[in-house]
């Protein structure tokens, strides 16, 4: 968004907590979560890919649930907490998901990676011990076109070996 | 004169498994793709598109947009430069400007559903795409050709009236029907007429999509002395700086396109679409920075796919198995301008195998379908479809063994091609060797779930790869560690293989080596990441700047030691005399003596590369058939495949895995279904559906290393020959599940049900 008065109806006041930190912003009332991530707040990790909910490239983590950014209003996380790719990483270092996805060569392109990544975290936040298929099945909702999901599989699992 | 190299088997760091240079910005979100770039007074653009497949443009009013708050800008084919009748190299071959201009955005006829016809550019995408759907078109609604078949309807209006008799319409008696080739060789007639097996076969697929996650994007804005500057996610930023070039008919030298993150492309992000658009909207608003995104439905509708197509084929062969000639004619989709990459298909189609009669007649078919682009080894899995099945039906029909047929027939060094060149050393034969020795070919199928039934198949298939122009600059720093800056962007680890065979040569650690792409005025030319061209081209170049350092460095320790430059030797690391055995200084020591011995250290690499080296590879697929539903599911998948030498052995597993995944989606699931009317009906990734995660099993790899001899490291591309077998692959698989062949693609479920039912 530009500082040019945009048309449209009026904006609305947000206050929400993202990757940890306080936030209020203005939005459209018609702008999705994945725009204004991007747009308003700033943060271009969570991406684009479809805007229809099929791809998971923007996928992000709202109040703890997985959910497509681009099927959810700006609008509507005010009072919540919304959790990035940005967030993930602490100043002590990677998340061990990250680290794995490094070192088991679990992205070529990367737009989709951020996604991948929210989601697995996902996962493994609650259920720390999945089996192969069940990784297969919880990240059905992210596609990826370079990899053949072989190596983000084996970097899950990798992390969840290592984080339990 | 082409440099041949003799094959090493020990390296410091080729065959490592290093982190990729560029993967911390990519696991953090940092990375910039070409949707994230913000700049001071950005406005945003959007694209009117056709909602017809074959219409006459009337007339357009843009009068109601103009008008509507926040719109700074609109554009038609009439602000852009006008074309004339002239014929222009985009770097895929000469073509016609005003094609290629009227492509972007439409003049006196759209030619598919998703034509752009206008751009509006406005304070923010919300409005610039409410502002797009306010202008007015007029369309006189022409009868569309949907498949090749459409295109011989005499009735059918030609889409293009410059092929109105043209010589090639003339042939094939259809303005839309041009032939391209014919390739012949040997008596293919009378050799077939004395065969002792001969087989015959239609094959028909549909388009299909590269799928890349990442829409396109472009960034533009002009500076007031005429320049323009393009930032956009592409596969090559020289490449669209001459496109862009071209259809604003500008010099190249005025434009400077900077490619950020590229977000997939397979060959989809070669050509231009939104570039020219987002630089007239930009002079058009005043010189502001103007950005457009693709939105998905018209990536699907309105950038390029795979041809789709008709193949007919017929081989034969002796009683004791050799194959003695083939026969084919292949009339490949093109979509509303000329090609389909009917070239490509023609050097691969017999490219597995050594065939001493030989005929390939190929047609560029035009219909109003979106422009086809290059999809990872285009033209090669259609045509590796046609005959890898025939192969394995008349292996069945004349009882032999099917591995033995191929390994028999197979091409090696000296094989003629199709097309005509002949064979250097290539893998073919280690590959089907290598297939039979792996675990999956020497285990047993496997019990099928209740009610399904099992079927393994294998295919091979070849992709020739290219070689053309990279340049690499290299810059020593003080501490050892290397500057390294290419024009190669980087879609699959690129920086890694460079770095790598950088460091390699220079003695140092792929970690000591920094890689950075660049934009087009910082870099020498490099053409597109395309051709499986990267690791080995700017490799090449990479090898080239990197012996040009230690050249420059030997002078230096020459100077340290007050001894003649050509004392000095250079090996693992280490400068030494030759004639002094106490004097011996490593890389980075010497690095930093740079102040002492004459300042800064910088060199160049670049190659222009004819030949290339060609690849194979042989898949092997089990998959498991539920005959009351057709749904078929991959059990297991194996991929055997010559790199000529793994630089990064992760990345070229990613390759051959990510090519399988994408064959497999175009055997069992993808396509361009078209409506009556000839508007896409499955543009979204709910209705084209992409195999996920569930859809697929772990896919084994197994890298054959047959080293390019025309490479210092043997490299050979590695990132195209994986889509080609996967088709045929799993059409022979499903023949021995269910006992019918099929032989159009996609092979879904509804194919399969009627196929069984029939």
């Amino acid at each position: 968004m530009t500082t040019q008065i945009t048309p449209g109806p009026a904006r609305v006041h947000v206050r929400t907590t993202i990757n940890g930190n306080p936030h209020e912003f203005l939005v459209p009332p018609y702008m999705s979560l994945l725009d204004t991530l991007r747009e308003i707040v700033g943060l271009t990790g969570t991406k684009e890919g479809c805007l229809d909910g099929n791809c998971g490239a923007c996928t992000v983590s709202l109040d703890g649930r997985i959910v497509d950014s681009c099927l959810v209003l700006g609008a509507e996380i005010d009072g919540k907490s919304v959790e990035t790719v940005e967030g993930m990483a602490t100043p002590e270092g990677l998340h061990p998901l990250q680290q794995a996805f490094l070192e088991e060569a679990a992205l070529q392109c990367g737009i989709c990676t951020p996604g991948f990544l929210v989601a697995a975290k996902g996962l493994l936040d609650n259920e720390p011990a999945p089996d192969e298929h069940r990784i297969r099945h919880w990240l059905a909702g992210n596609l990826c076109r370079c990899t053949g999901y072989d190596k983000i599989v084996r970097a899950v699992q990798k992390a969840s070996a290592e984080m339990s | 004169m082409v440099a041949t190299f003799e094959p090493k088997s020990e390296y410091k760091v080729i065959g490592t498994r290093p982190i990729r240079h560029d993967g911390l910005d990519k696991v953090t979100g940092r990375a910039i793709y070409g949707a994230d770039i913000k700049l001071p007074s950005m406005i945003w653009g959007a694209i009117l598109r056709s909602p017809h497949a074959h219409a006459r443009i009337k007339s357009i009013d843009t009068s109601a947009a103009e008008a509507m708050d926040g719109v700074h800008a609109v554009v038609t084919n009439a602000d852009l430069p006008q074309a004339g009748d002239k014929m222009v190299d985009l770097g895929e071959g000469v073509t016609n400007l005003k094609w290629a201009v009227d492509n972007i955005l439409a003049s006196d006829k759209a030619l598919y559903a998703g034509h752009a016809v206008a751009g509006v550019a406005a304070v923010d995408r919300y409005t610039a795409e409410e502002a797009a759907r306010a202008i007015k078109v007029e369309y006189e609604v022409l009868r569309s050709a949907t498949n090749v078949d459409d295109t011989i309807d005499p009735d059918m209006p030609a889409i293009l009236e410059e092929f109105v008799g043209s010589p090639g319409a003339e042939e094939s008696g259809h303005a839309n029907h041009v032939k391209e080739f014919t390739h012949e060789f040997g008596d293919p007639d009378a050799a077939l007429a004395e065969a002792d097996h001969v087989i015959e076969g239609e094959f028909s697929l549909e388009m299909v999509h590269q799928g890349y996650i990442e829409p396109h994007n472009a960034t533009a804005v002009w500076d007031e002395d005429g320049r323009l500057k393009i930032w956009t996610s592409t596969q090559g930023a020289f490449t669209v700086r001459q496109q862009v070039a071209a259809v604003m008919q500008m010099d190249e030298s005025k434009i400077r396109v900077t490619p950020l993150e590229i977000g997939g492309g397979f060959g989809g992000k070669i050509p231009i679409y939104l570039e020219p658009v987002a630089a007239a909207l930009s002079k058009k608003a005043g010189n502001v920075p103007v950005k457009i995104i693709m939105e998905r439905r018209s990536v699907f509708e309105g950038s390029g796919p795979a041809a789709g197509g008709k193949i007919t084929l017929k081989l034969g062969a002796t009683k004791d198995g050799k194959i003695v000639a083939a026969d084919s004619v292949l009339r490949m989709e093109a979509g509303g301008y000329p090609g389909s990459l009917v070239g490509a298909s023609g050097m691969c189609i017999y490219a597995c195998y050594n065939i001493p009669n030989m005929r390939i007649v190929g047609y560029d078919v035009l219909v109003n379908k979106p422009k086809v682009a290059a999809y990872r080894a285009p033209g090669s899995p259609q045509v590796a479809f046609a005959i890898e099945t025939l192969v394995d039906d008349l292996c069945e029909q004349a009882g032999f063994d099917k591995w033995q047929f191929r390994r028999d027939n197979a091409a090696k060094e000296g094989t003629r091609r199709g097309d005509g060149p002949i064979f250097p050393r290539i893998g073919m034969e280690e590959v089907l060797d290598a297939a039979k020795e792996t675990d999956h070919w020497n285990s047993d199928i496997g019990e099928a779930s209740p009610g399904r039934v099992r079927g393994r198949g294998f295919a091979s298939g070849y992709w020739f790869n290219v070689g053309l122009q990279s340049s690499v600059n290299l810059s020593l720093n003080n501490d050892g560690t290397v500057e390294l800056v290419e024009g190669s962007t980087d879609i699959g680890g690129t920086r890694a293989s460079i770095a790598m065979q950088a460091a390699e040569t220079l003695g140092i650690s792929a970690e000591d080596v920094n890689p950075t792409v660049v934009d087009t005025d910082t870099v020498g030319f490099t053409a597109v990441t395309g051709g499986s061209r990267v690791t080995y081209a700017t490799g090449y170049a990479a090898y080239n700047a990197s012996i040009e350092m230690i050249d420059k460095l030997k002078v230096r320790a020459s100077r340290l030691w007050s001894i003649d430059e050509e004392d000095v030797q250079f090996e693992d690391g280490v400068f030494s005399s030759k004639s002094d055995s106490e004097l011996s200084i490593g890389f980075k020591d010497l690095a930093g003596k740079l102040d002492d011995t004459g300042g800064p250290v910088t060199s160049t690499g670049s190659v222009d590369l004819e030949a290339a080296g060609g690849a194979y590879g042989t898949h092997i697929c089990d998959l498991e058939v539920d005959p009351e539903t057709g749904k078929t599911d991959v059990v297991r998948y194996t991929i055997v495949q010559d790199a000529g030498r793994a630089i990064h052995p992760s990345y070229v597993e990613g390759q051959m895995q990510g090519g399988a995944a994408q064959g497999i989606g175009w055997a069992l699931n993808e396509e361009y279904y078209m409506s009556d009317d000839g508007v896409m009906s499955n543009s979204s990734y709910l209705d084209y559906r992409m195999p996920t995660s569930l859809d697929l099993p772990n896919i084994e790899t197994v890298i054959v290393e047959v080293p390019n001899p025309v490479h210092p490291y043997g490299v050979r591309g590695v990132g195209e020959v994986p889509i080609v077998p996967p088709v045929p692959a799993v059409g022979n698989a499903l023949k021995n599940a269910i006992g019918i062949r099929l032989r159009e693609t996609p092979m879904n479920a509804g194919r399969i049900v009627a196929a069984l039912d029939s």
